[in-house]
């Protein structure tokens, strides 16, 4: 059972507090897509070994919707961040690549 | 024989004695004792029968590690299985019978299996049970399946209860040995917050047993000097008969604390687990001797050598009279001296090894008189359920007896193996340890955590230390770089006590006594006891091309069983490394889970029982609906009325009187359930355009208005009445069961999506009661109690109002589930109760009565209105229940309206939205389906729709039912088919799905 | 109009390690807006009496005060019958900014707990450090107690102050005579 720190209220608690929402950053298509837009959008969803982008809310504390970038095999926690962006920040995509050099290319 | 000796015992208090009972007998004991010291001290060195061959089996080790010594304990509601007599505490009245075994323990009819064992190797019942096939569902898996399992399942209910604790520290000491309390003083004296978890009632692990001195004074002083020190620091938790059972992602450890196991009497919890958060865990587990695999190493009286003298020293108990101790290393000496120290005899010491000359252990026990046998070994124990001799080979031939020893007891060591478990649980790597024989933990393969770094550390014995100085200098010296991670430091001057070193002849791996054993002596070679796996099944595995010790481990059930293999798991894949010529480390181990041993299901469930199983949802009429005859049905964690019961009536008759008199006169219903979310902001309305499939931004304040509800996959998840409260605010009602959902389907798509929208919502599902006044007489009453207007012209059809009504402040909507005249009131909860009250009286001579959920869904299924979760299903889009007048065409984008065009949602063969009409009256099986014409590929009928509600209606006095149907609406007044599972087939007729006042006169009145 | 009844009728248990009883109804108004803006924190300092309390915290005094519930969230504490007034006083002052305020002194139900082992009955169904080094008077915590959602903070040492959904009342009221029962003492602290 994973620790999440919740970057919206600054509390650190155990899973149990959380709930996981799957992939991060998609990017939504609706009326004037492409039947593949929509396809990509509705259901292709990445399944890395590794380094991993994904929605978090803090379901039991603030109630609020979080970033999270993890590694899916160790479980390392990269960082926390707010959901009001389309990509991870740059000081957290730095630290990946200093802990994963060569991620990048299996993302 | 085994007995209790006059001297020794150091955990006993003599002046307790104990009394229990055994099979019916009744025995004594002491306190302190397990009930296998106790059991033995009875002489009962027959303790069960072995899961598949029926064996006889005596107690084998003195800790979690015993695969033998499993009984049923306790009676009626305190029943528990399995229950290990090592780590059982005995007290007073204890009640325990042997397992596995019919009709006694000491004649068994099962043990005729032992004469077939030749025709039950590895993987017997795959092999024998597959063919004929149609034999395994009535021969085989009933005869298997009553020959099989251990304890008995308890029948009545747990009488003890449970719970849980969250605890929090820097670092986590798991053993109290002296490793575990050293690690523990080291980390404290940093200031770290610490807890220190020791599985047995007492401290300071085998030391005491085993002897040496700490800092030149036996090591008990040491013990109980640190304990001290420890317990007076305001930093430190001690806690005894807590096992760290798991170690888990992130530094979360399970830990198994048993409160009242050792005395039932006790108020309180039985087990209380600790959910423990540590920001790093010491593991100070020590190491677990492993047995030798020679014939007839199952005999009871054949024990590990450490156990045999645990049992001396701890509890005053000698096994057998004479003793013949067999090794393959020095550690084995100590017992045979400390037997003779007790005054029993050691007609010899057999060990494998060939050694230049005597170790310090091997003098002194020459000292003493005792024959050292060098390179000798065990060809095969005499005795049946009990050892009467040895017979002795070389270790290096293929088992040549060269004489008989006589003795009753046989102490064996092959060796030690650190206890790996914890560290491994969460992915820590092993490495080979050739000078040990075993494997310990690889430090540069440790667990990681939350932040990839190291979270576990091992100490003393454990990291495959076995020699007391060594062993403190690794717990200091873990504690010390632990809490240098976590930025602590230890003071100045603060080292590591000074352990006593012993010089010791190195270990000599044995695999197998002796080594080029017969076959014949391989198939009475036990590797696992609890599963009856031998080195012949083993074998036999690796010759059938279980060549992956994970696989050989399931073919042969080897470590399968309670205990996990605990003893008998390296030597098996030694075994299976010698059978396939690899190295053992090239074999590897199979993968270590917790817990370490079994834990309690009710520690588990913690709390969670009884009236606290789950939380139950109450509304603020609970009380009333309760002490008024409702029959409760669960919706989501909620409990609402589904009728109220009157004197007499059966539930269904009270459904039918309670339609019937809100369809004629008034009826109430408790709405407080049902969603109701707050939507507020500049933005308010667009929003809400996205999130309805209907207009919302153009509702005028005052008016109510139904909407429909999509995810962006375009399916139906929710439906409700929402209401424009002034220019910037919006109330939208949800299903009972979506307003938790719907509101988190709102927050996130404000989060996460359209954070630039200037939007707030809130959920005030419970700031009210809300009651549903519905009927003919509706107006009437609430006229009768004035205040807001409610007449048609004041409030009319899908308006709100705002206001007092008999002195209560309101909000009252008109709308309508039910095609009645109908208001929904909401008042503040802690008012509920009394508004309730209140239409009850001013209505009585109105007809007023409740209604619940039963009667909720039969009024809206004659009108025809859809329920989320009855007709929809996840998959169900509102085209294919004819909402299409919900689906604003004027709207650019909603939730769901680009899924909506996808191919298959366009498909003209999507079953559709019907009413379905019994031909005969009768009402259709709810769920049911409609088969059509052909057989699909796997030669089952063709379905072609299926019924989503179905109920008996008392206004029309027929069965009237919902379904999706392929082609329905076009398909009106056509038959189908629903074969039930009660064998009929109904027939229904398509109809329209509004089957009572079509024209909607009767709510807009 | 009746009188207001909290969702247990003040129920109490006094058999275990702690005290444990219902003390609503009490007022309570949920205000969301820009935690920053000066308008909305004087609108906000009027209604609860104090000041805007930081992140994770709770300023309270006797009968009255604010907690910190999210970035954009805060709950305003007072009398049950001054919730209409406090609301009206909201409203207005915030009229021309984007901001809610609503009443949910009736959504939820009050727990007081007392004794001294208020903290490790507490630790027994949330999954929060409560050691007095860490938990402190005038943090205010969102969680989960058991199985539901809740919120409390300790405005002295020895008391827990608990705020839960009126519907869940009667299980977080069992919930804690469980953890509070006789022989529990877990001398965690």
């Amino acid at each position: 059972m994973l620790i999440v720190s919740c970057p919206c209220c600054g509390v650190t608690a155990e899973e149990t507090e959380f709930h996981a929402h799957g992939e991060a950053h998609i990017t939504r298509h609706t009326v004037g897509s492409s039947d593949d837009d929509m396809e990509t959008y509705l259901f292709m969803r990445k399944n890395p070994k590794g380094v991993h982008f994904e929605r978090w809310r803090h379901q039991y504390g603030c109630g609020k919707w979080f970033l999270m970038a993890r590694d899916t095999v160790t479980l390392e926690v990269f960082g926390t961040y707010p959901a009001q962006t389309t990509e991870p920040p740059a000081d957290l995509l730095e630290l990946i690549d200093a802990k994963r050099p060569g991620w990048r290319e299996g993302a | 024989m085994s007995t209790r000796l006059a001297t020794g015992g150091r955990l006993l208090n003599k002046s307790n004695a104990l009394s229990f009972r055994f099979n019916g007998t009744e025995m004594r004991g002491y306190e302190g004792d397990t009930l296998a010291s106790a059991l033995l001290a009875n002489d009962q060195m027959l303790v069960g029968r072995s899961f598949k061959y029926h064996r006889p089996r005596g107690v084998v080790a003195a800790g979690p590690e015993e695969p033998n010594g499993l009984v049923n304990l306790g009676r009626g509601d305190r029943f528990e299985p399995n229950a290990r007599v090592t780590t059982t505490e005995l007290f007073e009245d204890l009640y325990a019978e042997s397992q596995n075994h019919w009709p006694s323990l000491e004649f068994d009819v099962g043990a005729i299996n032992k004469y077939l064992s030749r025709f039950l190797p590895a993987g017997f019942y795959y092999k024998m049970f597959i063919h004929p096939r149609p034999l395994w569902k009535h021969v085989y898996e009933p005869f298997i399946r009553h020959s099989a399992g251990l304890g008995k399942a308890p029948k009545e209910r747990d009488g003890d209860t449970y719970e849980h604790v969250h605890a929090f520290c820097d670092v986590l000491v798991i053993g109290g040995g002296v490793a575990g309390l050293e690690a523990a003083r080291a980390a404290a004296l940093t200031g770290a917050r610490v807890i220190v978890m020791e599985q047995y009632a007492h401290w300071g692990g085998r030391t005491p047993v085993d002897r040496g001195e700490i800092d030149g004074a036996p090591a008990q002083d040491w013990i109980d000097a640190t304990l001290t020190e420890l317990a007076g620091m305001e930093n430190v938790t001690l806690r005894t008969r807590t096992m760290g059972a798991g170690v888990y992602d992130h530094g979360y450890v399970l830990g198994y604390e048993r409160l009242t196991d050792h005395a039932p009497d006790l108020d309180g919890p039985r087990h209380r687990l600790w959910r423990v958060r540590a920001r790093h865990i010491i593991t100070a587990t020590g190491a677990l001797e492993r047995p030798l695999s020679f014939a007839g190493n199952d005999i009871p009286g054949v024990m590990l050598a450490a156990a045999m003298r645990d049992y001396v020293v701890n509890w005053g108990v000698s096994v057998g009279d004479r003793t013949v101790v067999v090794t393959n290393n020095d550690d084995a000496y100590l017992t045979a001296i400390a037997l003779k120290h007790a005054g029993l005899d050691v007609p010899a010491i057999l060990d494998a090894r060939v050694l230049p000359q005597d170790s310090e252990l091997m003098a002194q026990a020459k000292a003493l008189g005792i024959r050292v046998l060098m390179g000798h070994a065990i060809s095969s124990v005499k005795g049946v359920k009990r050892v009467t001799g040895v017979a002795v080979c070389s270790q290096a031939g293929a088992g040549a007896v060269l004489e008989e020893i006589a003795c009753d007891a046989v102490a064996m060591s092959g060796g030690w193996s650190p206890v790996v478990h914890l560290w491994s649980h969460c992915g820590g790597k092993l490495r080979w340890d050739t000078g040990n024989a075993c494997f310990s933990p690889h430090p540069d393969h440790p667990p990681l955590g939350a932040d990839g770094a190291q979270f576990v550390t091992t100490a003393g014995a454990a990291s495959g230390m076995f020699q007391l100085d060594d062993v403190l200098n690794d717990a200091f010296a873990a504690a010390d770089g632990v809490t240098r991670t976590l930025g602590l430091k230890l003071p100045r001057a603060v080292a590591a006590p000074k352990g006593e070193r012993r010089e010791e002849a190195p270990m000599a791996p044995v695999w197998l006594m002796p080594q080029g054993a017969s076959v014949k002596l391989r198939e009475k070679a036990w590797l696992d006891y609890q599963n009856d796996v031998k080195v012949s099944d083993v074998r036999l595995a690796a010759q059938e091309g279980f060549v992956s010790v994970e696989h050989a481990k399931r073919y042969t059930t080897l470590g399968m069983a309670t205990d996990q293999g605990k003893l008998s798991n390296i030597n098996g894949l030694a075994v299976l490394a010698g059978a396939l010529n690899e190295d053992i480390p090239a074999v590897g181990t199979t993968t270590f889970r917790p817990p370490y041993h079994p834990i309690s299901m009710g520690a588990i469930a913690g709390e969670a029982r009884d009236a606290v199983f789950q939380p139950v949802r109450r509304t603020p009429l609970h009380d009333w609906h309760d002490a008024n005859g409702a029959q409760w049905e669960p919706v989501g964690q909620w409990r609402r009325p589904y009728a109220y019961k009157r004197e007499g009536e059966s539930t269904r008759d009270a459904v039918m009187r309670e339609v019937t008199n809100t369809r004629q006169k008034l009826g109430l219903l408790d709405a407080s359930t049902l969603g109701k979310i707050i939507v507020k902001g500049p933005d308010a309305g667009k929003f809400l355009d996205m999130l309805y499939t209907n207009m919302m931004s153009t509702l005028k304040p005052g008016k109510c208005r139904y909407g429909l509800m999509c995810n962006d996959n375009g399916f139906l998840i929710d439906d409700g009445v929402v209401a424009r409260i002034d220019d910037d605010t919006w109330l939208c009602h949800t299903t009972t069961g979506g307003a938790e959902r719907i509101h988190a389907h709102m927050e996130e798509w404000l989060q996460t999506e359209w954070w630039d929208w200037q939007v707030y919502v809130a959920n005030v599902t419970e700031q009210y009661a809300q009651i549903a006044v519905v009927g003919p007489n509706a107006r009437k009453a609430l006229e009768r109690l004035g205040g807001v207007d409610v007449s048609k012209e004041a409030l009319g059809f899908m308006e709100w109002a705002e206001g007092t009504l008999g002195g209560y402040a309101v909000r009252i909507y008109r709308i309508s589930f039910s095609g009645e005249l109908s208001y929904e009131i909401a008042v503040d909860a802690s008012h509920g109760q009394a508004l309730w009250d209140t239409l009850l009286a001013v209505g009585a001579d109105l007809g007023a009565a409740p209604y619940g959920t039963e009667a909720l869904h039969i009024l809206r299924a004659e009108k025809g209105f859809i329920m989320i979760g009855d007709e929809t299903d996840g998959t169900v889009i509102p085209q294919d229940l004819g909402l299409h007048w919900a689906l604003s065409k004027k709207k650019d984008d909603y939730l769901g309206k680009r899924a909506q065009e996808r191919s298959h949602m366009a498909d003209p063969d999507r079953w559709k939205l019907v009413g379905l009409e019994t031909v005969d009256g009768s009402t259709l099986p709810d769920g049911a389906y409609a088969v059509g014409e052909g057989k699909n590929e796997n030669g089952q009928r063709n379905m072609i729709g299926r019924v989503t509600s179905s109920y008996h209606s008392p206004t029309l006095d027929k069965g009237i039912a919902m379904g999706l149907v392929l082609h329905g609406p076009d398909r009106m007044g056509e038959v189908l088919d629903f074969p039930g599972t009660d064998g009929k087939t109904y027939q229904a007729k398509i109809v329209d799905p509004v089957f009572y006042d079509k024209e909607g006169t009767k709510q807009d009145v | 109009m009746s009188d207001p009844v909290s969702a247990l009728h003040h129920a109490t248990n006094s058999e275990g390690l702690v005290s444990i009883c219902e003390i609503g109804p009490v007022g309570m108004i949920t205000l969301r807006g820009d935690l920053s803006a000066k308008p909305f924190q004087k609108a906000a300092i009027a209604a609860g009496g104090v000041n805007i309390p930081n992140q994770g915290r709770c300023l309270m005094e006797l009968d009255r005060g604010i907690a910190w519930m999210s970035p954009d969230e805060l709950l305003i504490l007072c009398r049950y019958d001054d919730v209409a007034g406090k609301l009206g006083d909201l409203n207005g002052k915030l009229a021309k900014h984007h901001a809610l305020a609503v009443n949910v002194s009736d959504a939820r139900a009050v727990f007081e707990l007392r004794g001294a082992r208020v903290r490790e009955v507490m630790a027994k169904l949330a999954p929060v450090d409560l050691h007095p080094e860490v938990f402190t008077p005038g943090m205010f915590r969102r969680t989960r107690l058991g199985q539901v959602a809740a919120a409390f903070w300790m405005p002295e040492e020895d008391v827990v102050r608990l705020i839960c959904f009126r519907s869940s009342a009667q299980y977080v009221f069992d919930l804690l005579g469980v953890a509070s029962q006789k022989g529990s003492e877990v001398d965690l602290f």
